[in-house]
Parts: structure tokens; sequence; C-alpha cells
């Protein structure tokens, strides 16, 4: 176990150096540079930009300047908003994303779950199909178009839910149902399918055959083995939170990282964009070492594999 | 047989009892015949004809062009002239829509296809190579699998700069690792067979071998998986376009086109319905012939 432990640190660490070394070099070789505006600027003032921002050392010393910086946490100022440094835009739009993404994930699980379970007890009944449509249609729907479709019926048409910031549970409802949409419908289909493959193995036979109630098959033999897929489902699960936040905060107007991101973006605000992708990154590499870990602690067959 | 010469000849009818009636079907013939039992696959696929149709044709035989403005008439509703009505600048939306369609789904070819093609090499070469090639080779493929593509392709289209040859080479670029990991599989595995050794024997390079053996021999999951990368393609490509990073006006993709309608969402939301639509049918359709392509070409690989 600790061997897959390291080896599992050890990559983690590997990509994430990749990462940053690849995310920097693109970031400081696009054309133009990031004071390079509509109108002219004068070479005197780009130059005294340049030295501020230490931009005129060679690359490789820019280079390790950002990752000194990065090993005791601080991403630099941001290129366009004066005397604001990455970490206070982080620090600033942090938890309405982190509060946004923890209602997403459990609102995920907690329908996806149940929904596939009961799609696969209820085998080719009516409610099964009526779920497994939702299901496809679900993943078909980008989340930029799941997120307008609801402001206009919800808020402009129907008027229940408001149709930005995150002030009440109310303000929660859409934006986590464009965000966990896509999800959603993943998870309900994995479930789904896993318990229905599940069904068929030798040992939910041999537990009928002992006279099991069909309650206790469903929900003791097959279910256990049938949630471990989900678990390996966390890493992508995070990852699709992540980018969708970009559209859905944006659409919703909420001040979370995601907006920050599509903000820089427009902006061409360059170390705010560098920071907030290392930072999704560093997320979402955490997010697959964890899923690694308890997978490798739940099901011993992956530690022998590897 | 009757009587006592067991050496006579066959009577004509029965000579033909040994010979195979059926005619003998290729891989694929089979598959197409599978392929054809599947209704939802071949809704799919009328589906992905009829978009693709539609949007060759639209913009030939309507009397508007996509960048043609009529101010006098703008944001008009869906009507007899403009079937899918105007927008902020007057302009045709059946048009726009339609020729956001050949853009958005010649992106979506061009982009699926350039990174099968980077794919297949890679994965090929690893697989065949074996030993520590395969895993150095192997060992990149992981490290960018587990980087977030999404954020990789935002970056790259900074780098690149907005446009069309830039949104391919973007996706292109993120999205051929799949494959990539697919090919070498297959290629692991084909490669341990004996035609692979008869063709070593019979003097073949390793390059033959792989281009003419073992490629071929994969082709099925290299088929699905590049099915299934072209509605990832379409998601990718509107994506990059709503976030302001994609094509830039006049032209238009269905991705551009929703975000040009949402400013005046409250009071025309025909403008984004139309562009969204025919995104979800698009990847509806595709998604349903990567599935039925998958149970024709390969049952085992049947979820």
């Amino acid at each position: 176990m600790a061997r897959f432990v390291i080896s599992r640190v050890f990559s983690i660490a590997l990509t994430l150096a990749v990462i940053v070394t690849l995310t920097f070099f693109m970031m400081h070789s696009i054309p133009g540079g990031p004071f390079a505006q509509d109108k002219e600027v004068p070479p005197e003032v780009l130059r005294v930009l340049e030295a501020k921002y230490r931009l005129d050392e060679p690359l490789y010393v820019q280079y390790a300047n950002y990752v000194k910086g990065l090993l005791v946490w601080d991403l630099g100022p941001s290129f366009q908003k004066i005397g604001v440094s990455v970490n206070d835009i982080i620090k600033q739009s942090m938890p309405a994303s982190a509060k946004l993404g923890a209602v997403t994930f459990v609102f995920v699980l907690l329908i996806g779950i149940p929904a596939g379970i009961f799609s696969a007890v209820k085998r080719d009944s009516f409610p099964d199909q009526a779920i497994r449509f939702m299901a496809t249609l679900g993943q078909t729907i980008p989340s930029f178009v799941l997120a307008t479709l609801l402001i206009y019926i919800f808020s402009s048409r129907l008027r229940i839910f408001p149709t930005f910031g995150l002030r009440t549970w109310k303000h929660f409802v859409l934006p986590a149902i464009a965000l966990g949409g896509y999800s959603l419908s993943f998870v309900t289909r994995l479930v789904r399918s896993s318990m229905l493959e599940a069904m068929g193995q030798d040992y939910i036979r041999t537990a009928r055959a002992k006279g099991v109630p069909e309650f206790q098959v469903f929900f003791k033999h097959a279910l256990r083995n049938s949630l471990i897929p989900v678990v390996t489902y966390i890493g992508p699960l995070i990852a699709t939170v992540i980018t969708g936040s970009f559209v859905v905060e944006k659409v919703f107007a909420i001040p979370g990282m995601g907006k920050f991101f599509v903000d820089s973006i427009t902006n061409r605000d360059y170390t705010v964009l560098m920071g907030l992708t290392i930072l999704d990154a560093i997320l979402l590499c955490a997010a697959i070492l964890i899923v690694d870990l308890i997978y490798g602690l739940i099901d011993p067959r992956i530690r022998v594999d590897k | 047989m009757t009587g006592g010469d067991r050496w006579e000849a066959l009577p004509p009818e029965l000579r033909l009892s040994e010979k195979i009636i059926r005619p003998s079907m290729t891989y694929l013939q089979d598959a197409w015949r599978r392929f054809r039992k599947n209704p939802t696959a071949m809704f799919g696929l009328v589906l992905v004809a009829s978009i693709v149709l539609l949007a060759l044709i639209g913009p030939a035989v309507s009397t508007h062009s996509y960048r043609e403005q009529d101010l006098n008439r703008t944001n008009e509703p869906p009507g007899a002239e403009y079937i899918f009505g105007t927008d902020s600048l007057g302009r045709d939306l059946f048009v726009r829509v339609m020729t956001g369609g050949r853009i958005s789904l010649l992106i979506s070819f061009m982009a699926t296809f350039i990174s099968c093609a980077i794919g297949v090499v890679y994965g090929g070469l690893a697989g065949y190579s074996g030993g520590r090639t395969d895993n150095v080779m192997m060992r990149i493929v992981d490290i960018i699998w587990t980087i977030p593509l999404m954020l990789y392709a935002i970056l790259l289209m900074m780098w690149l700069g907005t446009g069309l040859h830039n949104i391919l080479i973007a996706i292109a670029l993120v999205y051929w690792v799949n494959m990539a990991r697919i090919v070498r599989g297959q290629v692991m595995n084909l490669k341990e067979q004996e035609f692979v050794l008869a063709a070593l024997v019979q003097g073949a390079s390793r390059w033959r071998i792989l281009t003419r053996h073992l490629i071929p021999n994969s082709m099925g999951p290299i088929l699905v998986t590049a099915t299934m990368m072209i509605p990832g393609a379409v998601f990718t490509e509107s994506f990059l376009s709503f976030i302001g990073l994609g094509i830039s006006a006049p032209l238009a993709s269905w991705g551009s086109l929703c975000s040009d309608s949402l400013g005046a969402l409250r009071s025309y939301p025909y403008q984004l319905f139309f562009p969204a639509i025919f995104i979800c049918a698009a990847m509806l359709g595709f998604n349903f012939v990567g599935d039925g392509l998958r149970d024709a070409l390969d049952p085992r690989l049947r979820r």
C-alpha cells in the first residue's frame, strides 16, 4: 500500500510540474504581450510597466521566480487590475465557487445514485424508460444552453427563481442544475448499468438461492459493488464542475473563480488566467489522487494490478 | 447412396448443396447489417444526415446571405420571409444557423480526423514498440490525461488567437490522448497473434506490419472512438465560441450564435432556441450513431 501511495503522489506531482511549466511558457509566448492594447502604448511606458512586473528579465529567471512564488503560494500581481494580486482574486472568489461546487456535487450524487438504482430495479418499466430518456437528453445539452434555458423558463417567464447572485437557497437551484446536468445524467446511467451488470453475477444467484430477501439482494449485495465505478467518476465530475462553472457563473453572474477566469480571458489578464488554471489543476489532481487512494482501499484488485 | 456404386456422380440438383449460398460478407458489410437493425442508431444516422444536408444546402438555396444586414427589420420573430427570424442586426437567422452548422461541423470533423491521425500513429507506435519506448510514451499520455483538457484548449486558443484554423488546431492537439490509449491497447493485444508472426517470417518491415496488419485490424474500436469524439468536438467548439474564443463575426458557429443571443434573451428567446436545438440534435445524433457503431462493430464492447 505504501508503494502504491508513493507512486501515485509522485506521478501527480510530476503532472503538476508539467502543467505549471506548460502554462507559464504558453502565457509568456503569446504574441503582443500583456500590455498590447488597441491604442499604441509609448515605448517608455511599456518599459516602465515591464520593469515593474519584472517582465524585462530573461525568461528563465522569470520562470524561476514564478516557481519560487508558487511554492509559498504567491501567484503574483494582476496585470490589469492595479494593486490587486492573484491571491486576492482567488481569496475573494473562492467561497462562491466552492459553495456552488459543493451544492452541485451533493445534488448530482443525491439524485443520480437513487435514480440509477431505481431505474435498474424497475428495469424496462415506464419510469425506467423516462429516466433513461432524460439521462440521454441531459448528456447532449451543453451547460451554457441549459443555463440560459433555465434562466429563460424559470426566471423570466415563471419568475420562480432569481436570475443572479448567491444569497438564498433559491439562488443555488438553477446554477446547480445547469452545472450538474451533464454529470447527473452520467451518474444515473453509470449506476444503472453497473447495477444491472452486478445483478448478472454469480454471487447474486448464490444469494437468491440462499433465500436472501430480494430487497437485501439489491441493496446489500448488488449496490455495494455497483457503486465502485461512481467513485472513479468523482475526478471527472470535479473537472466538469470546474469547466462548467466558467459559463454557468458567467451566465448567472456569480462572482466566483469561473467568472474571473472568463473575464481574464477577455481582459487578457495573463497572471490571473495562469493562477486560476494552476489552481484548478491542483484541485483536480488532488481529487484524482484522493479517488485513487480510496479506490485502492475499497478494491484491493487495483493495488495488485499496478 | 442407393445401389452399389459409391462413386457415382451426384445428380446436378444435389451438387449445389455443398455450395455456400449466402454471399460472404466483409467485416464492414456485416457491421452495416447489424447497424441497420438498431432503430436508435438508424435514428441517429438520419438525424446527423439531415443536419449535414441542411447545413450544406441551406445557405445555398436561401435568398439571404449570412452577413447581409437589414437594419429596418431587426429582431424579427420567425415568419414567412425569415423562417427563424432575424438577429439584432437584421441578419437572417436561418442562414446564420445553417452557416454556423457548416463551420461547427467542419471544425468537428476536421479536428476529430486530425486528432485521430495523431492518436493512431502515437498509440500504434507505443503499442508496437513496447518496452521502454512504450513506457515513456504512455507516461506522457498519462500526464496529459490528468490535465483538465478544456483548460488547455482555452490556453491554446489564447496562445494561437481566435479563428477557424486555430480552433481546429486547439481541439486536435488536446483530444488525441484517448485515441492513443485505445489504439495502443488494441495493438498490444494483436501483435502477439500468429498472423503478425507470419508477416514477420515473410520479411515484412515493422512499419508495414503496423500499417497493413495491426491498424486495419483495430479499425472497429478506432471508428467507434472517432464517432464518439465528434460530439465532444462539437461541444468544445461551441463552448470556446460561447466564451468568446472561437469564431469571430460576421462568421458564425452554433456556439457563437448562442452567445450572441444572450443579450436579448428575455425579449427574443428564439434567437437562442434555434442554434441550441441544432447543437443538441447533433450531439444526440452522433452519440446514437457512436453507440450503434460500437454494438455493430464489436459486440464484445457492448455495455
